[in-house]
């Protein structure tokens, strides 16, 4: 708080020319440093932060009846601009947005359709679609898994680009995909993830793709422990059994919170929704040091080309979510 | 022939692993029940201990180290409930409840102010686990298959298992006997806590390899349940907790598989046989499941 406002006294006396902005985020259920979805938006704030000097306000929620809450003690500061994390905070969004027509709100994983809100969307079919290509590649036994959260289009859409990247790299290859459950609890289930997934591996999977939340951390365990390997979610999970986990879908919740804070900064934060894909570097697959004995050279070479197609329109992958088919 | 052995394997397999914390705390909430405590506290006392066992582990690299700690802790827990309804005759539902309510809580925040994960503890290695040792399957695998046995043997072949059964149906003869009701309920209590411990610590460091909020999700009051099912015998206990054990590994594995003549059958209809087995079972095949008679029942030795 000191330190904001002394940061605030700093460019006040420099007179300079950006905006002056307080930003603040409001993270997704579960504590900021949950390895994940949050601490991906913590990083993004964190780097603005060093960036810029300009501190930012945080909260972290104990239930979903405090997302609107948190919005509103925001507002009422006022921080400007405001970013919720997480589809959950919908929503609080609306509500306090419609409330405050001045300031700025920026969403993520949702659309909030108001003058003042931007809205982050990710093409994670892209993105799954290389992490498929990969697993594809390094499955010896031609068969590959899936183990979903909560059963919801945007996890299809994960399982759909994924096997569409799977059938680019090998037209052969066989797909188990399983779903954790029907209720919120399938985010938060690592036995049971960790029991589909040995299913799979039984059933002769070979790489296995985890789009789960807390209950992925079971997959990539199982995968481990009968030496299989496994591709994480969101964040970058490599570093969690180096040599087991063969990459990780990156998803890019810290480049949406730098960006609006600093689109906010610099006068050219817009209203709308932005739709983060390959292109635009907002999903990635992971390559880092503890998966580079995984990742040969000819499957980094044909992943590689792939993303250039994708970036370059000439490959397009289907999104899940615009038909809730898996194919045109 | 491997097309079919190797699902049956896996399925069989399966069962066993799920079914491992169901024996366990079955077996738990059996010795505490014959002895007229009952206990619905199974769930959180179960949920304490995989907290602990994941914390200590994550500590101190120890799987026994976790282990002792998971005991330690539910054995804490079984304290405070005997103190509450032995010791001052509380409510043992209440009591109970209190438990899985506080249990719940505590571990997220506990869990967030020491490891800052969201109430997870750290993924554990290999070391700080109990690893599969024989046939794909953990030393606590074993031990609940052997748990079954002693306490069936206990219970009906020993004097102190005798006394205890008789504490549960009439502890007003055992109190004429010149023998402690409040002493035997106890230590029944204290068995059952270093039980919950033990299931506990398997969910935590044996099947996962960390603390998740509301892991147990449940599975102590199937437990519960299976020891209905079982009518408060051991062996039928046990019968109930592979069945609850095989009909979610069968959940599992149905899922996204093709069945002939039926095709492939839908994710919300294969999560929701177990319990829609559950329904029937219970409502028509086991006929009258009778408790013991002083369950429930706080003993005053003198009305006065």
């Amino acid at each position: 708080m000191r330190q904001t406002m002394a940061t605030m006294a700093l460019v006040l006396a420099a007179g300079t020319a950006a905006a002056q902005i307080a930003p603040a985020v409001v993270y997704s259920m579960g504590e900021k440093f949950d390895g994940s979805f949050n601490e991906a938006a913590y990083r993004g704030a964190e780097r603005f932060k060093t960036e810029t000097g300009i501190d930012y306000r945080d909260f972290v929620v104990s239930n979903e009846a405090q997302f609107e809450q948190a919005h509103r003690r925001f507002a009422r500061l006022p921080a400007n601009p405001i970013v919720g994390v997480g589809f959950l905070q919908t929503a609080a969004v609306t509500t306090v947005a419609k409330e405050f027509p001045a300031l700025r709100f920026t969403v993520i994983d949702s659309v909030v359709d108001l003058p003042n809100v931007q809205s982050v969307l990710f093409k994670e079919h892209e993105g799954s679609f290389l992490v498929g290509m990969a697993a594809a590649l390094a499955a010896k036994s031609g068969k590959i898994g899936f183990v979903g959260g909560m059963d919801i289009p945007l996890i299809r859409k994960f399982a759909c680009g994924y096997e569409q990247g799977a059938r680019h790299a090998n037209p052969r290859i066989e797909l188990i995909q399983n779903m954790t459950g029907s209720t919120p609890a399938a985010w938060t289930d690592p036995a049971r993830g960790a029991e589909l997934a040995r299913g799979q591996i039984d059933r002769g999977a070979d790489v296995i793709y985890a789009a789960a939340g807390t209950t992925g951390l079971g997959v990539l365990q199982a995968a481990k422990d009968r030496g299989k390997l496994s591709i994480g979610v969101d964040s970058n999970q490599n570093h969690l059994h180096p040599g087991s986990v063969l990459t990780s879908m990156l998803k890019r919740v810290d480049l949406a919170t730098y960006e609006s804070f600093k689109a906010a900064r610099d006068g050219s934060w817009k209203a709308g929704v932005r739709v983060l894909g390959l292109k635009e570097g907002g999903v990635d697959w992971a390559l880092d040091r503890h998966n580079a004995g995984l990742i040969g050279a000819e499957m980094k070479a044909k992943v590689e080309a792939a993303k250039a197609d994708i970036v370059a329109g000439k490959i397009t992958v289907h999104d899940y979510m615009s038909n809730n088919r898996c194919g045109a | 022939m491997d097309e079919l052995l190797v699902p049956l394997l896996s399925t069989l397999g399966a069962t066993l692993r799920v079914a491992t914390p169901l024996i366990l705390c079955a077996m738990a909430g059996l010795v505490s029940e014959r002895s007229g405590v009952i206990d619905i506290g199974l769930e959180g006392k179960m949920l304490a201990a995989a907290f602990s066992a994941a914390a200590m582990a994550a500590v101190s690299g120890s799987a026994w180290a976790g282990l002792g700690a998971g005991i330690l802790t539910a054995v804490m827990l079984s304290g405070v409930h005997g103190f509450a309804c032995i010791t001052h005759k509380g409510d043992q539902v209440v009591s109970g409840v209190a438990i899985n309510i506080l249990v719940s809580g505590l571990t997220i925040v506990l869990g967030m102010a020491w490891f800052q994960r969201g109430g997870q503890t750290p993924q554990l290695p290999p070391e700080a686990r109990f690893m599969p040792v024989w046939l794909g399957h953990n030393l606590m695998v074993y031990f609940a298959l052997g748990l079954v046995p002693l306490v069936a043997w206990v219970l009906g072949g020993t004097r102190f298992g005798l006394r205890l059964r008789a504490v549960g149906e009439n502890p007003q003869a055992v109190d004429t006997a010149g023998i402690s009701v409040e002493g035997l309920r106890y230590r029944a209590v204290l068995i059952g806590g270093v039980l919950t411990g033990i299931a506990g610590t398997y969910l935590a460091i044996a099947q996962n390899a960390g603390f998740s909020r509301d892991m147990s999700a449940g599975q102590g009051y199937i437990a519960l349940a299976a020891m209905i099912f079982g009518k408060w015998r051991p062996w039928p206990t046990l019968g109930a907790c592979l069945m609850f054990g095989l009909l979610d590994a069968v959940a599992i594995r149905l899922q996204g598989v093709a069945i002939a003549g039926i095709g492939e059958v839908p994710v919300q209809l294969v999560q929701a046989l177990p319990y829609a087995l559950t329904v029937i079972l219970l409502a028509g095949f086991i006929g009258k499941a009778v408790a013991p008679r002083a369950i429930g029942v706080p003993y005053v030795k003198d009305r006065t």
